[in-house]
């Protein structure tokens, strides 16, 4: 049971816990020790001290006391005597008894093992509660009287000492224990400073930042720690860009074939008419595939830019109004295009990626949504807002997000994912978009009626760090 | 024997597809496998139009751009792997005229050579001559003169400059200069009218970081002033 809680305990905790265990168990030991020494030097230092005097009295009144002294005699003897205001004096002559202060100390106040050990002649001391204070009382017989002396002393303020110390002994233990209690916790975030480094960094990397690296640690035991974190990411650093550069360079060695490809399939078609049906047919289909290949193989390449991390933004200012309507009657649809509350809608823009991400979205409404019915141009802020809308089934809420990835095949409407045909389209737009610090999302249409709507959000951006004079070109 | 066109690609299969692809179109063909063969053939005979792969062995096509150009002002098209790579800038910086990227349609390079080969459209009639303070231009002749000293340009320098002195004063925009001058619609690259500008102020400006002739309107284009 406690091991599976101690268990279940952090690292942290478990340390701190240690900790407090050893300062505690420490702080006892010498509390308890200290007290005991403490005890057993006061208390016999007192005990001899009282011993001391109770002997003088005792002789006192021995050599005080003859054969016939009587009782009452006894009270001018106690007035010689060192009594101090913790000690009172009580004798007993044949039967008889008489002490200074009879209500506090009196023969009753005499255990019985005290007074027969006395009377069989032996000097003896006892400690009794007397009145719920701690005292010693001392019994000596007197030789050759049928007396004994007898005194109790009062050694409450010896206890309360004892208890005063215990008090701050205990207090100073339990200082120490919390103490060490802090001490180990902040041993262990010390201790576990690297690892939360080593936390952060995991996370950075998890999160694509694939150059992350840690610090060397100042400290020789974290070195090989730090080491191998760093070993690791830098092997995923390069499985990740050989995989990326794979990507690219494949498709750079395609884009040779693919030159041949369509040149020849232009020279096939340059003829198509004198070529018998079956051969014309196979000739279709073989155009058909080259430039669907052809498209899949720029996308590839344009997708694998982001990849190796080689995509940069071309900014420059497009009038987002006219470069819709310009996108939009370049593409093989016919879509209207609304723009409800502006004439103009300047913005920091690459016009090559922006034109993609427009007839994308046309192509992928044709293809999945039942055709464009709608695009529209708006501003919202010192964002600009570019809808899309269908007249198609419209998109599930649960495949809004996973639509955007690569060769995404939704359920409904078949395989929307493949915008241009080649299965990137809408991870195109998505990364385009992103290159531009914008957003894309898929809705349902606001009319209520039944499509979907691309919705895309781009900053304006920073018109006056555009240089217009080309320079900012690569 | 119609307009000869010089191809220089070091990919065989690519240069005989592309060949007869051209020649469908009405072309006459000229086949180069390097820059050395390039250079050799232009020098035996020049071509209408040369159209040069950037990624070649040995004098690479940035060399033969350059090398052709210091000889002639035929309309020169490369073709690179990518659009938005630095290559594009130093192809045209090295002379090039126009460009397209692996894979295109050897329709679309017809389109791209008939373009640069269109004469530049007559200005005015009843004006042979545009004049803008030591500017001197003559559309008919395809002369400009700075200071009564006649300045090289290539035809699409000549027709940018034309165009811009058909209106002057007046902001063209890139897409106005790209439609009239290159044959581009809307989505032209604007690199092609800013990198020719650049090379024009060289021949023609006295200064040309600080051009008095064809000056920048940010955010608008380019315009000529007297």
């Amino acid at each position: 049971m406690f091991r599976r809680l101690w268990g279940r305990l952090g690292l942290r905790a478990r340390i701190t816990g240690l900790y407090a265990a050893g300062g505690l168990l420490l702080s006892l030991a010498i509390a308890l020790s200290t007290l005991t020494l403490a005890r057993q030097n006061l208390v016999e230092d007192r005990e001899e001290r009282t011993f001391a005097i109770m002997a003088r009295n005792a002789e006192r009144v021995w050599g005080r006391l003859g054969p016939d002294t009587e009782i009452d005699e006894v009270e001018q003897i106690f007035e010689s005597l060192t009594i101090t205001d913790r000690s009172s004096p009580l004798v007993r002559i044949g039967p008889e008894w008489r002490g200074a202060r009879t209500l506090e100390f009196n023969q009753e106040s005499v255990p019985d093992s005290l007074r027969e050990q006395v009377e069989a002649g032996q000097a003896a001391q006892i400690r009794v509660r007397l009145d719920g204070e701690p005292t010693i009382i001392y019994g000596v017989p007197l030789p050759n009287l049928d007396a004994d002396y007898y005194e109790a002393v009062d050694t409450a303020d010896v206890e309360s000492t004892l208890n005063a110390l215990g008090i701050i002994v205990m207090g100073v233990a339990a200082a120490a224990t919390l103490l060490s209690a802090a001490l180990g916790s902040w041993a262990s975030r010390r201790a576990l400073t690297p690892l939360a480094e080593v936390r952060i960094a995991a996370e950075s990397l998890a999160a694509g930042e694939l150059d992350t690296r840690l610090d060397p640690p100042a400290d020789a035991d974290l070195a090989s720690l730090t080491a191998s974190f760093n070993g690791m990411a830098r092997s995923l650093e390069d499985r990740i860009e050989r995989d990326a550069r794979f990507a690219s360079e494949v498709s750079h060695e395609l884009r040779s074939p693919l030159m041949t490809l369509n040149a020849s399939v232009e020279v096939l078609n340059n003829s198509r008419n004198d070529m018998p049906e079956r051969s014309q047919t196979a000739l279709d289909l073989l155009t058909d595939d080259v430039s669907r290949f052809t498209v899949l193989v720029e996308d590839l390449l344009e997708i694998s830019r982001y990849d190796v991390g080689t995509a940069r933004l071309h900014a420059e200012a497009i009038d987002l109004v006219e470069f819709v309507r310009q996108t939009v009657r370049h593409s093989p649809y016919s879509v209207s295009v609304r723009v409800p509350d502006i004439d103009h809608l300047v913005i920091a823009g690459d016009k090559r990626r922006l034109a993609q991400v427009v007839s994308n979205l046309i192509d992928n409404a044709a293809k999945y949504g039942a055709g464009a019915t709608e695009v529209i141009v708006q501003q919202a802020g010192d964002r600009a807002l570019i809808a899309v809308e269908d007249e198609g089934p419209g998109v599930p809420v649960d495949e809004r997000a996973v639509i955007f990835d690569r060769f995404s095949r939704g359920s409904a409407g078949g395989r929307r994912g493949q915008g241009t045909g080649s299965g990137l389209g809408l991870a195109l737009v998505a990364e385009h978009v992103g290159l531009h610090g914008g957003t894309i999302w898929v809705e349902d249409r606001a009319d209520g009626a039944s499509g979907a709507r691309f919705v895309v959000q781009i900053p304006v951006g920073d018109l006056d760090a555009l240089d217009d004079d080309e320079s900012e070109w690569p | 024997m119609g307009t000869r066109i010089l191809t220089v690609e070091d990919d065989e299969r690519i240069r005989t597809a592309v060949r007869l692809a051209l020649e469908d179109e009405g072309w006459t063909v000229e086949e180069a496998e390097s820059g050395e063969d390039a250079l050799n053939a232009f020098t035996a005979q020049a071509a209408d139009v040369v159209l040069i792969d950037i990624m070649l062995p040995g004098i690479d096509g940035f060399d033969v751009c350059r090398s052709i150009r210091r000889v002639s002002d035929v309309p020169i098209v490369m073709v690179t792997a990518r659009a938005d790579t630095h290559d594009v800038v130093a192809g045209l910086e090295a002379g090039a005229d126009d460009y397209l990227t692996k894979p295109f349609a050897p329709k679309e390079l017809s389109a791209r050579i008939r373009a640069l080969l269109r004469r530049s459209r007559s200005a005015d009639p009843a004006a042979p001559q545009m004049v803008f303070g030591d500017l001197e231009i003559i559309p008919e002749e395809g002369v400009v003169r700075l200071a009564g000293e006649e300045v090289h340009l290539t035809k699409t320098e000549f027709r940018l400059l034309v165009e811009l002195a058909t209106n002057p004063g007046r902001v063209l925009s890139r897409e106005v200069l790209l439609e009239r001058v290159w044959g581009y619609g809307y989505f032209g690259d604007g690199r092609l009218v800013d990198v020719h500008v650049r090379r024009l102020r060289t021949k023609i400006e006295p200064d040309a970081a600080n051009p008095r002739y064809v000056v920048t309107v940010r955010g608008l284009g380019y315009k000529l002033q007297s």
